[in-house]
Parts: C-alpha cells; sequence; structure tokens
C-alpha cells in the first residue's frame, strides 16, 4: 500500500484516491497448467454443482422423507434407534466391554480418545513427509478406525427390518385417529386384536398400524387366521361370520382427507 | 453502465480490494479436475460447502411452516409434507442433505488425511475442520427431534439418557439440553430448535469463516 506524503484521498474519507485494477492477475508464469478461479475455473466448476444438485433432488424426489407418528411418551414398546450417522456410537454401546459397569468406556474413554487422536492428528503425525507410506502409524490407525466405524454401523442397521418399522409407525393424524366403533366388527377388534394394533388402529410397538391398510380383505381374513411374521396363528378365535364383519371394519377404516 | 456503477461504488468504498481477496486467486493444476481426473477428491470440500448452503436455503423455507411446541410440531410438520406445494421437496431436501452432507464431509476428511494436508503449517486448520465435523453432528442430533415423531422423541431421550451417565456434569448436561431433569418434553424441543436454528448454525458460519481465510492465507497443499 502507498503510504505517507503525497498519498491522495477521497474527500475528508480514508479511501484512497488511486483506483486499483480489477483485471485478474496472469498466472501464465505460475508452474504447471495454473488458472485463474475467476472467471476460467468457476465456468466449469459450476457445472461439476449442477450435476451434483440433479442427481440430489432425483434422490429427494424418489424418496420423501420420512414422517412417524406423532411422539407418544406413553408408549413403552417402541424401540429406538439414532439416525444412521449415529448408529455406530449407538452399537458401540452393545458391547459387554462397553456398556454396564463399563458404561463409561464406551460413552467416554473410547469416542474421546478417537475424537481427540482426530483432533490432534497433527500433532501425533508429525513427521514431515506427506505421502501415506511415509506414515505408516497415523494411516493405519486410520484405516482400522473407518473400518469399525462402518462395521459397527453395518452390524447395527443389518439387524433392522426398515421395512416393518416403517410399516408400524405410519404417520396417522391424531385428530383423524377416531374408528368407527358402532361398525358390526368393532367388537371383534377391540376383543381379538385392539391390544397389538392400538386403540383407534395406529398400531403399538407390538403391531403394525391396520389404518389404511394396503392388504385386501381375503389377505388380512388370513393373516386373522393364520397368522403372519411375529403375529401367531389363530388370533382370531370366532365364526367365519364373525371374521367377515372384522375384516369388514379393518378395511373400511381410512384415514379422512386421503 | 454496470461498469459505471460499480466505479462509482469503488471510488467510495474502494471495494477491489475486497473483491480480488474473494475472487482472483489461482487454480494449481494438481486440483484440476479438468486436467488430472483424480483431483476430483479436492471438490468434497467445495461439495461439503454447496450442501451446507442447501440446508440453509431449505431450512429458512422450513421454519416458515413449522412450530416449535410440542402440541403442534408434528402437525406442522404433516401439514407441509402432505398439503403444502412442495413443501414435500423442500423438507425432503433439508432431510437428505443432512445425510449427503455428512458422507461429503466425509470424504473430503479422508481426502485431507491420507493426503497428509494437515501437516505444517495447515495444523489449525485441521482443528477447525474437526471442530467443523462436531458442529454438524450436533446439528444432526437436535434436528431429528424437530418433527416430533416417534423415532425423534425416543432416540432423543436415549441420546440424553448417554449424556447423563458422563460422571460429574452428566446431569448438568442433560439438563442444559433438554430444560428439565427428568422431562424430554416441551422444554427440550423449544431448547432443541433454537440450539439448531441459532446457536449451532451461527458456530457453523464463525468456523467456515476460518475455514476459507485460512485456505486462502495458506493456499492449498502441493501436489504429493
Ligand atoms: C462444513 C464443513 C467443511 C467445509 C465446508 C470445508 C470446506 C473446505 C474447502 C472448500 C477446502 C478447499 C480444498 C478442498 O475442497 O478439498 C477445504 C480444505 C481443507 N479442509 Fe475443509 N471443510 C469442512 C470441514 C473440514 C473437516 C471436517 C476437516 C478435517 C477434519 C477439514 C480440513 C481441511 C483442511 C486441513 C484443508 C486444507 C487442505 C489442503 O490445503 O490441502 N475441513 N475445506
Amino acid at each position: 500500500m502507498h503510504k505517507g506524503k503525497g498519498m491522495k484521498f477521497v474527500g475528508d474519507s480514508r479511501v484512497s484516491a488511486e483506483r486499483k485494477s480489477n483485471i485478474p492477475k496472469d498466472y501464465s508464469e505460475y508452474p504447471g497448467r495454473t488458472e485463474a478461479f475467476w472467471p476460467n475455473f468457476l465456468l466449469k466448476e459450476w457445472l461439476v454443482g449442477a450435476v451434483f444438485l440433479v442427481g440430489f433432488l432425483t434422490l429427494t424426489l424418489a424418496h420423501p422423507a420420512p414422517l412417524e407418528g406423532v411422539a407418544d411418551p406413553t408408549s413403552s414398546s417402541y424401540i429406538p434407534l439414532p439416525d444412521w450417522y449415529f448408529l455406530f456410537l449407538y452399537e458401540l454401546l452393545k458391547y459387554q466391554f462397553a456398556s454396564g459397569p463399563f458404561v463409561l468406556f464406551g460413552i467416554l474413554v473410547l469416542p474421546g480418545i478417537a475424537f481427540g487422536a482426530l483432533l490432534l492428528a497433527p500433532f501425533l503425525d508429525n513427521g514431515p513427509g506427506r505421502r501415506p507410506h511415509q506414515r505408516p502409524v497415523a494411516v493405519t490407525m486410520m484405516l482400522l478406525a473407518v473400518a469399525s466405524v462402518v462395521w459397527l454401523t453395518y452390524e447395527s442397521a443389518s439387524v433392522v427390518n426398515w421395512e416393518e418399522r416403517a410399516e408400524a409407525n405410519k404417520p396417522i393424524h391424531p385428530d383423524e385417529m377416531t374408528v368407527d366403533t358402532s361398525h358390526p366388527g368393532y367388537e371383534f377388534y377391540e376383543a381379538n386384536c385392539m391390544t397389538c394394533h392400538g386403540g383407534n388402529l395406529e398400531g403399538t410397538g407390538a403391531g403394525p398400524a391396520l389404518l389404511d391398510t394396503e392388504k385386501t380383505a381375503e389377505e388380512i381374513a388370513t393373516i386373522a387366521r393364520e397368522g403372519i411374521g411375529g403375529m401367531g396363528p389363530n388370533m382370531f378365535q370366532g365364526s367365519d361370520e364373525e371374521l367377515e364383519k372384522l375384516v369388514d371394519f379393518i378395511v373400511s377404516s381410512k384415514q379422512d382427507g386421503e | 453502465m454496470l461498469q459505471k456503477l460499480y466505479d462509482w461504488i469503488d471510488e467510495r468504498v474502494d471495494i477491489t480490494p475486497i473483491w480480488r481477496d474473494i475472487a482472483d486467486h489461482e487454480v494449481p493444476e494438481h486440483v484440476n479436475p479438468a486436467h488430472h481426473f483424480s483431483a476430483f477428491v479436492y471438490c468434497f470440500g467445495g461439495l461439503t460447502f454447496f450442501v451446507v448452503v442447501i440446508q440453509i436455503l431449505s431450512g429458512m423455507f422450513l421454519t416458515m411452516y413449522y412450530v416449535h411446541d410440542i402440541e403442534n410440531a408434528w402437525r406442522s410438520v404433516y401439514y407441509l409434507q402432505i398439503d403444502v406445494a412442495h413443501g414435500q421437496i423442500v423438507r425432503g431436501m433439508h432431510h437428505w442433505g443432512a445425510s449427503v452432507v455428512i458422507v461429503m464431509l466425509f470424504l473430503h476428511t479422508l481426502r485431507v488425511f491420507f493426503q497428509g494436508a494437515y501437516k505444517k503449517p495447515r495444523e489449525l486448520n485441521w482443528m477447525v475442520g474437526v471442530l467443523l465435523f462436531f458442529t454438524i453432528l450436533g446439528l444432526g442430533f437436535t434436528g431429528y427431534l424437530l418433527p416430533w415423531d416417534n423415532k425423534a422423541y425416543f432416540a432423543t431421550q436415549v441420546g440424553l439418557e448417554i449424556a447423563e451417565q458422563v460422571p460429574l456434569i452428566g446431569p448438568e448436561i442433560k439438563t442444559l439440553l433438554a430444560g428439565d431433569p427428568d422431562i424430554v418434553g416441551a422444554q427440550t424441543l423449544s431448547r432443541f430448535f433454537a440450539i439448531h436454528v441459532f446457536f449451532l448454525p451461527g458456530a457453523l458460519f464463525a468456523l467456515m469463516a476460518i475455514h476459507f481465510i485460512l485456505i486462502r492465507r495458506q493456499g492449498i497443499s502441493g501436489p504429493l
């Protein structure tokens, strides 16, 4: 910056009266094929961004964001799960050496060491060489850490039946959880199914929601007699005539407004 | 016309140096995927930033409908998802963006790590980066509660129970986050909302500013 005598300012301000050029520097003297960021490189970069955005929007359109039923703090059967990127920490706490009396190992010591080492990596791995083979210890530790995170996440996610979870926790609006108790099938629902499928067919931890079910009447009748998945056979114990009324009740139970 | 307008402003506020600090820098050959395809690994930081921008914009639109009280939170999300034109897309962008940003962050961290780009003189920027990572994880944790559905509620309850087990300060941490030593409820939702929408984004912006200033100061690390 020009300093001292002879400096000219705009009015009484501290803005220099000398104008500087806003043409980018010439990078042709730089090593290799160096480019100017503005505008040369940016013109290519936004293409990458556009392709990325299209891919991202496709994902968004193909898979609407999930929403479960409104939180019910009194539910005792709901099995909690964090979002996928916390699953590895969650899974860690299931190991014996990281739970019960050793829980501090699982919630503090191990994550503390791992993330502490990550934070301080430049000081732990402080040799001059940057290439991976010049720092075998650091690289091995990182590979092991990544492998453990992937493994724990896989272990945690693979035992979850995601479709069943989504089915059992459909978002049913609290205002629309009213069932037609005068329906002739209601009494059989109440007697045989309600404990697991909920007073309003909204589902509980033990059984999925039946409101807006996609199953046909025949399928429902078969399931009531023979069971399905975790639901045992002969849950419904009545005559075929009663079963018909029950099935009709379930099929006719729809959420309003859809 | 534009040039005149620019000159008029520049004469009064001297914006050319600011403008050049932001836009006028070189892109060396070894980070340019147009010359070496493998240089795409250098895109992950920029893509992380791009997704952060998506999160900020979609999040701003979400707050136009979202209500952070336990009676209405779920209903407002449901309404947005089912009834509002394009609401599903806006919510979908914010939902998937939260996952994509973690993936990009992870890839960016691995790029920096395996290239040893955190070595002198870039130690500080690496630590700023790790703090950015924690901030993003915090945004993920607090954002998960906001729809107030079952998965949100019970995951938060588990998270808070884990925090409670920390020796000495555990119960205090839990109370600070949940607003009550025992109940996960109205207070918790309000606090998580405030943390998700004001506290953590504030930290995120400050850290990103430092991150970018340091990158511009130091330049990108050289070829291996
Ligand atoms: C919101 C999160 C982040 C954003 C938006 C971001 C963005 C960027 C960008 C645009 C660059 C330029 C080079 C490139 O794109 O690869 C960069 C470089 C860098 N980042 Fe990040 N970053 C973030 C998080 C992190 C994290 C989590 C770490 C490490 C734990 C990190 C460490 C670094 C370092 C050390 C450099 C300099 C690398 C070099 O000179 O080669 N950053 N970051």
